[in-house]
């Protein structure tokens, strides 16, 4: 817990944290695959004492009208309340929602999944990959590790055998998802005048702002999110940016 | 009732074999206590919060603290489409029948207006979740250093077609001459605290299946002692 | 078989047979059926001529009186201050135990202690139903002003602190930080030097997580000699508690009452 926001500050401005960690300094990250057998892909994230895990199903269904020639894709989060003492049991928070839209958006906004690759009949039948994330120990951060674990998990997705116009789980084919990019979400926080990255959750609740930058593999931009209630100038902006692109580099090599 | 015969386990197990178990104690730091039970392909993770304060007032019990048990299956966790979040009629009867399960051996007097709560959550299933479940809470609950007289281990036994056979995995569970018995064990006296049937079975049958249970539950019991003792080991 | 069924200082989990027979007596978290002494809940077996207790090594803070804790005041009412103490109870500040200053009926109470304030105070009253009282008079309960706390496991806080806070002092002598243990596992710690702070944090990580393990008064002192640079010379409180972890004694203000 911290008491007191000033010192956190000051320290921050002197380079360093009350974890040791450097202002822009990332947590160990670690992606395992394959962690639960009942979903079509998956992955769990470890970052730091965070942990989520996400799990993607694959399912068939009517094209919607406006686009017959594509399939669908659904992003959820849940962040569980065995994940946190501050969670609370129920239909999903203000955060929880935020979460799975912003990795949602940073995903479909890319362009990262070939949609009309999972069209199987126009007008009549295409695949929705839908990706669940759930926080399984929040220690902070979870915003980019789900992004993170949501990626790993579609990388490591198999399509289910189709019979006729039925799903046969139990028969995974050697197909993977037509992925095109890995938009990888890194999100930069503010206090007082300090930028930090991958805060844990104390020093979450105490940041100022915070901005979600999803890049893909050559630093363009591919979704933005600002949070928090104070405003940014275009000059942190700018800075937040490069931060962002900078991890993200790094991040996308641990995948 | 039945003339035909179940002659092997699709998976290759005896009639009286477990599938393969992990365990594991303390996974989730921000838990006052955890726990991760795995039996095949189901795999149960289990958070304790808890004693702490019970709001509303209301549900508040002057005499003794409560015990909550909220049982949800990750949206991936189902063997066919995706679960829809939010929990369903089963589930919350499965949260019941697990709080009893684990009630005999735990005392929250010491903690009046106070409540315990076991989260529950499934990133894969494959049949005997509850049962799972139930393993996990224990280790958890005790990894919260809450006074228990004696851990609780859980397991399906059943009949298919003319066999008894223990731990059924998702196929057998939904044979069409299966009977799935979930029976929830305590060790220490061999008494019965979770105990649900459906299917037929004759009273002889029941009583075999019973015993069955209470010889798995041996090893369950053991993998859950090791466990708690492996996270612990170092204190020694 | 009657006698002893386990190790003398292992680790052992609810339901395990401790001792069978009537050779033996049952204590603190353990409890008799028939002929066997079984564990009550998890802990480390202890045994004291033939009497089996068990010390706890996990669980949440029970509120004690006379424990000196760390809360943060969560409200503020006509009559005092509720104060969260890492407990399952929340505890009681009334106005006439908050200071030694006359407070005026219908005063601004938030203008000495306000909301997300810390306090170091003491615990004057525990009742059956958990109704907790505190206090603010006596020495070194204060408003922490600055720092940060952490959490330890509250188990650990009689060896954070060591003998007649030998081991605290150790680490506050060799990083120069202010630190405050409370019994709740709630701990303060205070410096200008940032780089200073991180390392008594990390000291304080090295004896919760081996905490049991014999020399650790000596290992704690080779670790911040070679953080710090620095020589360390044990006063002689640290060379006692260096001593009774030879004798490797666990009663030595282990801080589990009955």
């Amino acid at each position: 817990m911290i008491i007191d926001k000033r010192k956190f500050i000051d320290v921050l401005a002197k380079g360093i944290r009350f974890d040791g960690r450097k202002p822009d300094e990332f947590r160990k990250v670690k992606i395992e695959y394959g962690v639960t057998r009942s979903a079509e892909g998956s992955a769990r994230v470890t970052l730091g004492e965070t942990i989520v895990i996400a799990g993607v199903k694959m399912e068939v269904s009517k094209p919607y009208p406006d686009t017959p020639d594509q399939g669908g894709l659904m992003v959820g989060a849940e962040l569980l309340p065995l994940a946190s003492p501050e969670y609370e049991s129920g239909p999903p928070g203000d955060w929880a929602v935020e979460v799975a839209r912003v990795v949602d958006r940073g995903i479909r906004e890319s362009h990262s999944i070939d949609v009309k690759k999972l069209l199987i009949r126009k007008a009549e039948l295409a695949w929705t990959v839908i990706a669940d994330m759930c926080v399984i120990n929040d220690a902070g951060n979870i915003l980019d590790a789900a992004s993170i674990a949501v990626l790993a998990a579609m990388r490591d997705t198999k399509f289910p055998k189709l019979v006729g116009d039925v799903v046969d789980y139990k028969t995974i084919t050697k197909e993977k998802l037509p992925i095109k990019e890995t938009p990888v979400a890194v999100t930069v926080y503010k206090i007082g005048k300090e930028l930090f990255v991958d805060p844990t959750n104390e020093e979450e609740g105490l940041a100022d702002a915070r901005l979600t930058i999803t890049t893909i593999e050559d630093g363009t931009l591919c979704s933005l999110q600002k949070g928090g209630e104070s405003p940014l100038s275009v000059d942190e902006i700018d800075k937040m940016i490069d931060i962002a692109v900078k991890h993200a580099k790094v991040l996308r090599k641990s995948l | 009732m039945t003339t035909t015969t179940y002659k092997k386990r699709e998976d290759g197990r005896k009639f009286n074999e477990l599938r393969p178990v992990e365990a594991e104690v303390g996974i989730i730091k921000r838990a006052d206590g955890s726990a991760r039970f795995k039996i095949g392909k189901t795999e149960a993770l289990a958070a304790v919060y808890g004693p702490r304060e019970l709001v509303p007032r209301f549900m508040q019990n002057p005499k003794r603290g409560i015990l909550r048990v909220h049982y949800n299956m990750m949206p991936f966790s189902g063997s066919g489409n995706r679960v829809k979040p939010g929990g369903n009629r089963r589930s919350k009867e499965l949260g019941v029948v697990i709080r009893d399960s684990l009630m005999p051996v735990i005392n929250l007097n010491e903690f009046p207006n106070a409540v315990v709560d076991i989260f529950i959550e499934f990133p894969q299933t494959d049949a005997g979740t509850r049962c799972a479940a139930i393993t996990a809470a224990a280790m958890a609950l005790a990894d919260a250093g809450l006074l228990m007289t004696d851990l609780v281990s859980s397991v399906a036994v059943g009949r298919i077609a003319d066999k008894i056979v223990v731990d059924l995995d998702y196929s057998e569970d939904s044979h069409e001459e299966g009977t799935d018995i979930p029976i929830a064990i305590i060790p220490s006296t061999g008494e019965i605290s979770l105990l649900q049937m459906d299917g037929f079975m004759t009273k002889k049958q029941l009583f075999e299946a019973i015993n069955e249970a209470k010889e798995a539950v041996k090893h369950l019991n053991a993998v859950q002692m090791k466990a708690l003792k492996n996270k612990y080991k170092a204190e020694e | 078989m009657s006698g002893l069924k386990i190790k003398e200082k292992t680790i052992v989990v609810p339901g395990e047979i401790l001792a069978a027979g009537m050779d033996y007596l049952p204590s603190f978290g353990t409890y008799r059926e028939g002929d066997n002494i079984r564990a009550g809940r998890l802990g480390i077996a202890q045994v004291e001529g033939k009497v089996i207790k068990l010390i706890p090594v996990s669980g949440r803070y029970l509120p004690k009186r006379g424990d000196m804790i760390i809360g943060k005041i969560i409200d503020v009412s006509m009559s005092g201050w509720r104060v969260e103490i890492n407990s399952p109870y929340s505890a009681m500040l009334m106005t006439k135990e908050a200071t030694n200053e006359f407070i005026d009926k219908g005063a601004n109470l938030t203008r000495i202690y306000n909301f997300d304030d810390y306090i170091v105070c003491g615990i004057t009253n525990v009742s059956s139903q958990k109704l907790v009282d505190l206090t603010m008079r006596g020495p070194g309960l204060r408003k922490l002003r600055g720092g940060r706390i952490i959490e330890v496991n509250t188990h650990k806080v009689p060896r954070i602190i060591g003998k007649s806070g030998s081991m605290v002092g150790m680490i506050k002598h060799a990083t120069g930080v202010n630190i405050i243990v409370g019994q709740n596992g709630l701990v303060w710690l205070n410096s200008e030097e940032p780089a200073m702070e991180v390392l008594a944090v990390e000291t304080i990580r090295k004896i919760e997580a081996e905490a049991h393990i014999a020399g650790l008064t000596d290992r704690i002192k080779e670790f911040l000699e070679k953080k710090t640079g620095k020589k360390i010379e044990l006063g002689s409180e640290q060379r006692e508690e260096r001593k009774d972890f030879e004798r490797k004694e666990f009663e030595n203000g282990n801080g589990e009452s009955q």
